[in-house]
């Protein structure tokens, strides 16, 4: 089992979620996030003033899938995705040592 | 149930018989009609007045609650957005209780050229009948109401420059005796009996302010930058971002405060006539092109107009047209218009970095140079054929009112207009604050600061995302 955390603009929202459960991902969390990485931010204008806003909205999905689909579920992400300009995101993989349902205490990969 | 019925027709007809005969002899002398008729037109004059007086009021109130307390409110940060709003409200409340006590008299008595009198304390002799020296056609408590309602906005005006930084108890502590020793008097120099500066009532220096651009706006103004000056900056500021926390909060306000001012400034011809309809299409024009002008500054400076820009350009021309509403022609409110947004905007902008004052909501910028440019422009637009004010004592025919009209003059009576504003309103906010401050202190503690107002000053919080 992996964990799949994957940052990406708030805009490609709909079009991962669909390329994910195209793919037969059954569950999946999803956060507003604000953050930056080398994007950094903008500039606002209030009344003449300038404001540096370098934290821009993002959404963050998290899921854990068996290891035979983490390439399937980081290619439909990164190819839903993609601009292919700056600020597109990231995806970051861990290896999950167990995952236990709360229903029924089942455990390992078919809790997911 | 029928015999009933009968005999209750039977005793209506023997009831109403007498009169019927009694009125078929004396047909009414043709004076007698004209006398009944002059009556009832006078009536319906009268009734005609009043509806609209009593909605300008209602609409004046709208201006401070929820107008500029949702356009104040959404300039402050999120910690301070219901202390902010709460000072526009307690004006609502301590202002009406105060003005029936004893401001109204002082404002609108029979008194000196400074002040009124006492004669109107406890609203004594604010009757139902119309005062002919403010307007012959309304109930005098309806002038009464309606001129409270800008005794409460103006104070809310100045709660701009002490935002977020300022106790509750000293600001409504300031505010009381503000409206006493600075309104109260402003007020009745331009407006009241016997007034200095009263050009209706032929005062010793007839300014022209038509609805309230010294009485109101500089004096809100000017006391803001004084309160700005005397309390210091915001924690941080300019160095930490103070920005605000919903432009859409202050955009609804603002919208409100337009539409309101079609009270403040149509009302102010106190009656439905040809003149409310002037003052109320300038005010609509002088809006519009001020937030054009703002608008269009940032867009040139920026590369991008705001809308912020644009609400806070609406209202600098709704201040600037304030005076002038019930004076000048149409295209004139529009040159105003533009004049006020363009010279606000480089207020706000420009000449506030300069001097590094932290007036937090512009309250300054807006109003006090608002008020003071369109004291000015009002002197120069001013039209007799809108508004003939000036009247030869013999002939009664109309003098010329403005400079374009050749009465030079006139620029020399707003200058003093303003003058003494600005004057009333440093020196009363000065020895005000002074009061306060050593009294029960102006300023919350800087972990109060920091905390936010909204949680130490009244133990709430405007936005509870958690429930």
């Amino acid at each position: 089992m992996q964990k799949i955390e994957a940052v990406i603009q708030p805009s490609k929202l709909d079009a991962v979620k669909d390329a994910l459960v195209e793919i037969g991902i059954e569950g999946m969390t999803i956060l507003e996030a604000r953050g930056h990485g080398r994007q950094k931010g903008h500039t606002e204008f209030y009344r003449g003033r300038e404001y540096t806003v370098d934290l821009l909205p993002k959404i963050k999905l998290e899921m854990v899938v068996p290891d035979e689909l983490v390439d399937k579920a980081v290619h439909a992400i990164s190819s839903s995705a993609r601009t292919g300009k700056i600020g597109d995101g990231k995806i970051f993989l861990s290896k999950i040592d167990d995952a236990i349902r709360i229903r029924n205490d089942e455990r390992g990969p078919s809790a997911l | 149930m029928r015999p009933h019925i009968l005999r209750l027709l039977l005793a209506l007809t023997l009831c109403c018989s007498p009169v019927v005969f009694a009125q078929t002899p004396a047909a009414p002398s043709p004076s007698d009609r004209i006398t009944k008729l002059e009556s009832q037109v006078a009536q319906a004059q009268s009734s005609a007045d009043n509806a609209w007086m009593l909605t300008s009021a209602a609409l004046v109130l709208m201006m401070t609650g929820p107008g500029l307390a949702l356009f104040y409110g959404g300039l402050v940060r999120k910690k301070n957005v219901l202390s902010t709003m709460m000072q526009s409200f307690a004006m609502m409340a301590i202002i009406s209780v105060l003005w029936a006590l004893t401001n109204y008299s002082l404002a609108f008595g029979q008194g000196t050229s400074f002040i009124g009198g006492l004669h109107n304390v406890f609203l004594r002799g604010v009757g139902l009948t119309p005062d002919p020296d403010y307007s012959a056609t309304i109930p005098l408590q309806t002038f009464m109401i309606y001129q409270l309602m800008f005794a409460i906005i103006t104070p809310a005006l100045v709660t701009g420059a002490f935002a977020e930084r300022m106790k509750f108890s000293a600001m409504a502590l300031f505010l009381t005796l503000w409206s006493i020793i600075v309104y109260s008097p402003m007020a009745h120099m331009v407006w009241g009996k016997g007034g200095l500066l009263n050009a209706s009532l032929g005062g010793r220096f007839p300014c022209l302010d038509f609805a309230g651009g010294t009485v109101v706006h500089v004096t809100s103004g000017v006391s803001a930058l004084v309160c700005a000056l005397y309390l210091g900056k915001r924690l941080g500021y300019p160095k930490e971002p103070t920005p605000p926390h919903s432009v859409v909060l202050s955009f609804i306000g603002a919208c409100l405060l337009w539409v309101g001012w079609f009270g403040f400034n149509a009302g102010s011809a106190l009656g439905s006539s040809p003149l409310a309809t002037s003052a109320f299409v300038n005010t609509h024009f002088g809006a519009a092109a001020a937030a054009l002008s703002w608008a269009l500054a940032e867009w040139i400076r920026n590369g991008k107009p705001s809308a912020l820009g644009a609400i806070s350009g609406s209202v600098a021309g709704l201040v600037a047209i304030t005076p002038a509403a019930g004076f000048v022609q149409p295209m004139s409110a529009i040159v105003i218009g533009l004049i006020a947004g363009f010279f606000c905007y480089f207020m706000v902008v420009k000449v506030k970095s300069w001097f590094g004052y932290d007036d937090s909501l512009d309250a300054f910028g807006v109003h006090g140079a608002g008020g003071t440019i369109g004291a000015i422009l009002t002197g120069i637009f001013a039209s007799s054929v809108i508004n003939p004010i000036f009247k030869d004592t013999r002939t009664g025919a109309a003098l010329p009112s403005g400079v374009i009209e050749g009465n030079w003059h006139q620029v020399f009576n707003q200058l003093i207009g303003v003058a003494i504003a600005w004057t009333i309103s440093i020196v009363g906010t000065l020895i005000l604050l002074k009061i306060v401050d050593l009294t029960i202190g102006l300023r919350v503690s800087s972990e109060n600061e920091i905390e936010g107002l909204d949680l130490t000053q009244h133990g709430e919080e405007g936005y509870d995302y958690a429930s």
